[in-house]
């Protein structure tokens, strides 16, 4: 357990020092929150009562910004580099489990910065009264279900690094998944306002654990009660999406053993 | 006419200091401490059509500053500067017309395109005529043995054919001067050979200009007939290699392989400055003591198998007049 | 060779070297493309679960959103030797042009080729195309000719932002994570009609960056609308368009300041 730990203090002290980058970050969210707050609010001038009431969609907006660079997927630059030149093969005579390292390094490169934007933008966001502070409940279910969404957007991530294993260029393929994540996690517009005939399917779908559950676990708009399904949810998926990754690596690493990588 | 004239060219830019953190880069958008650093401190040099002139410094010493402000890059503090006539940063784009530059460590040519490319896009933008440019590149292709590389894209070369292409670039559009940075550095043996002589034949025989900043002393040695030194923005000497020898190593060499493997060599008017095995090697000033003397001295004191008299390697030199500076 | 015909040798010579990189051009432009399907697909969906935006349709914003979509491709397309300029001062690449006998601004815009850029071009020009149609616009040319004018206009008014951007490179090496506001951030805001957000918020895309006067203004005339606050005059949208032009022509004027300050400043 040693080196994975040791890996996820590295990075967490390293992404730290970078605080101006978290400042120009800052004032770059609170920016596309007021867009997306007035667009919103347009919206909602219509006499239609929607599946959420206007506090509700107004504090999911704030709640998108504030974690967006948690539910963001994301390939990593130093190993899809690693595995276009081939070193990943000097990566295996490293006495522990590739997956699991990987796995705590992109841990760390999402709780990191996330943890110094989101208190901010929070703590604005609830200034202004744009954003309730939720009980007790829905709070501890909402950072449950956070906790799940690191580690299942740490699995879509590396689905995008070993994808590079096949693509010409992983960039296509990593702008793909990156899409598709942002819409179908409720990162453009709230799950429940899709069409009602949809909902069935986003329900089934690994995305909506990443952003649309846990936001609406915190705003109490799905009962604290229900945190044990999400969770079971997300871990689940987290669990598929590791099996498969970890068939991929074993059959693409072996490809560059042979070939002498 | 000189192809080159610098008066007293004097060029200072400021650094800023940041400040630590958020705040402080925040700060630093509207208020910055500087300190003022003095690249140039009144330099002055002529240099005639057809020399090829060795530019040396150590780093920051002010060499590529100098190339900036001859090239029009960059404008000076205050000073006078003509190339050819012109005043390069009025005249920027009359100036690099006349003007080629290859930079060792960088290439100008299109990475991901055959070489033939990038010398075809060269053509465009210097505006070269067909007939001239054919007649260039078919030139620069035999001379630069460049013939079976021109298909390939640039980022298969190897670093010396790639280096042979660069300076080819550089020389498509006819420029009468051309300046080099450091073009030698990483070649291999037989690229830098091939490459140094390439430069001496085109300053030979085309009577072009050329200035070469390098830190390679056998560049300097091989092909310059005048150095110019310069050390935190002053010139330090400029003349001949002899010149330069005479006034900072007038000292020689005097390496003597002995017969006995642990011979002593003593004489009053030369010093021993290294011994390796059986050689020794012994330096003296050849206006105190001739090299006739010292040689049959020590040939008659001690059992002597080869011996020979040689000038300080140009390294040493130039080490001790940048010494002699500080 | 003259100036006109050097860029395009320029592009000729980036869209070669792109091609030999062409199945990776070709999945990241279908990759922006699907990016921005799924964009819009989001709009769809709040107009199917909220019906109308101040009375605008979903046909109406698309026609907003198909002009600055197609504007600012454009724009990013061709300026990417602007977008990446952070670099080039910072490797020293920007001296190599100044060693060349042409206009520095014409070398940079001329580095690189946005290709992949394209997806949000066809998809900026699929939803216009759906607009106009189901507006049922037709074949008018007086419209036709005014919608190019937005878009050129909106091409012109995101490649100045570019402009500007490079030019304060001369004076930081930092990149502004807050120029990704005024590109990405303004081609958000005009997708929607501006009367919907605050007056503040209008102001600064009306008169600090002239976003309004290059999407907002020349739709009203095309979907037979006027402002229902600023009360401007229906001819206004048919001139307005130009004010991104000369956003550009003042951009370029800021930039030969910044070149400027580079060369008596930089050792």
């Amino acid at each position: 357990m040693r080196p994975y730990l040791a890996i996820l203090s590295a990075r967490f002290r390293m992404l730290l020092q970078y605080r101006s980058a978290a400042a120009a970050g800052f004032v770059t969210q609170l920016f596309w929150g007021l867009i997306r707050m007035m667009i919103f609010q347009a919206f909602m001038e219509n006499s239609i009562s929607p599946p959420l009431d206007s506090r509700q969609i107004l504090g999911y907006i704030w709640l998108t910004q504030a974690f967006l660079l948690l539910a963001m997927v994301q390939g990593d630059g130093e190993i899809q580099a690693m595995i276009r030149t081939g070193n990943i093969g000097y990566e295996l005579l490293r006495p522990v489990d590739l997956q699991c390292l990987w796995l705590s390094r992109k841990i760390a490169t999402r709780l990191a910065p996330t943890l110094l934007r989101c208190v901010p933008l929070i703590g604005f966001a609830a200034l202004m009264g744009w954003l309730d502070w939720p009980g007790l409940a829905s709070a501890l279910a909402g950072v449950a279900a956070l906790a799940g969404a690191v580690l299942l957007s740490s699995c879509v991530c590396m689905l995008m690094d070993i994808s590079m294993f096949w693509t010409v260029s992983g960039a296509g393929m990593n702008r793909l998944i990156g899409a598709i994540t942002v819409f179908f996690s409720g990162q453009l517009i709230p799950l429940p306002l899709l069409p009602d005939a949809w909902q069935t399917t986003l329900a089934i779908l690994p995305f909506r654990g990443l952003a649309d559950a846990p936001f609406r676990l915190l705003l109490g708009q799905i009962p604290a009660s229900h945190v044990v399904g999400v969770v079971a949810h997300q871990l689940i998926w987290a669990g598929l999406l590791s099996l498969l990754i970890r068939g991929l690596m074993a059959r693409s690493l072996r490809r560059v053993v042979i070939q002498g990588g | 006419m000189s192809a080159i004239v610098v008066k007293n060219l004097v060029k200072t830019f400021k650094v800023a200091q940041r400040t630590a953190g958020t705040l402080g880069a925040f700060a630093g958008l509207f208020h910055r401490r500087h300190c003022t650093v003095t690249a140039l401190d009144g330099i002055s040099f002529t240099i005639q059509p057809g020399e090829l002139i060795g530019y040396i410094g150590p780093n920051g010493a002010g060499k590529s500053t100098t190339i900036k402000i001859l090239s029009g890059i960059l404008l000076p503090d205050s000073g006078q500067v003509e190339v050819l006539g012109l005043t390069p940063w009025k005249n920027r784009i009359n100036t690099v017309r006349q003007l080629g530059v290859v930079f060792g460590q960088r290439t100008q040519l299109w990475w991901d395109l055959p070489v033939i490319e990038s010398f075809d896009l060269l053509k465009d933008i210097y505006n070269v005529p067909p007939g001239d440019y054919r007649q260039r590149l078919d030139e620069l292709v035999t001379l630069l043995d460049l013939k079976e590389f021109l298909d390939v894209p640039v980022r298969q070369l190897s670093l010396g054919q790639r280096m042979r292409c660069d300076i080819a670039a550089a020389l498509l559009h006819g420029p009468r001067i051309l300046y080099l940075d450091e073009p030698t550095i990483g070649l291999d043996a037989v690229s830098m050979l091939a490459v140094r002589d390439f430069i001496r034949q085109l300053n030979r025989q085309r009577k072009l200009t050329v200035i070469l900043t390098t830190h390679d002393m056998d560049d300097i040695e091989a092909l310059c007939q005048r150095v110019l030194v310069i050390h935190q923005g002053h010139v330090l000497s400029d003349g001949s290699l002899d010149e330069l020898r005479a006034r900072f190593g007038r000292e020689r060499r005097l390496i003597v392989d002995l017969q006995d493997e642990d011979g002593v060599v003593q004489d009053p008017q030369a010093t021993v400055v290294r011994r390796e095995g059986r050689r020794v090697t012994l330096a003296f000033d050849p206006a105190q003591v001739p090299p006739a003397a010292l040689v049959a001295r020590v040939t008659a004191a001690h059992q002597v198998r080869d011996l020979f008299v040689e000038n300080p390697p140009i390294d040493e030199i130039i080490a001790r007049i940048y010494r002699s500076a500080t | 060779m003259n100036a006109v015909g050097l860029y395009f040798r320029y592009v000729g010579v980036s869209f070669r070297s792109q091609m030999q990189y062409r199945w990776s051009t070709i999945l990241s432009t279908l990759g922006v493309f699907i990016t921005l399907a799924l964009e819009f697909a989001a709009i769809w969906g709040l107009f199917h679960r909220f019906g109308t935006l101040r009375g605008w349709t979903l046909a109406e914003v698309a026609l907003l959103y198909g002009i600055v979509t197609v504007g600012f491709a454009m724009a990013e397309g061709v300026a990417r030797g602007f977008d990446m300029f952070g670099n080039m001062v910072r490797m020293g690449d920007f001296d190599r042009l100044l060693l060349r006998p042409r206009p520095l601004a014409l070398q940079v815009a001329g580095q690189e080729l946005g290709m992949h850029r394209a997806g949000r071009a066809i998809q900026g020009a699929m939803v216009l195309g759906w607009a106009w149609t189901s507006l049922h616009l037709g074949w008018q040319w007086q419209l036709l000719g005014l919608l190019g004018l937005a878009i050129l206009g909106t091409a012109c008014l995101f490649y100045g932002i570019y402009i500007l951007q490079a030019t304060y490179c001369f004076w930081s090496i930092q990149s502004l994570e807050v120029f990704s506001v005024v590109t990405y951030g303004a081609s958000e805001t005009a997708q929607f009609p501006m009367s919907i957000y605050r007056p503040w918020f209008r102001r600064f895309f009306t008169f600090v960056m002239p976003l309004a006067a290059v999407t907002y203004y020349p739709a009203l005339p095309l979907l037979g609308r006027s402002d229902g606050t600023l009360r401007t005059p229906t001819w206004f949208g048919w001139v307005s368009p130009l004010i991104g032009v000369a956003f550009l022509l003042a951009s370029l004027w800021v930039w030969r300041f910044g070149v400027r300050h580079y060369r008596s400043t930089g050792s």
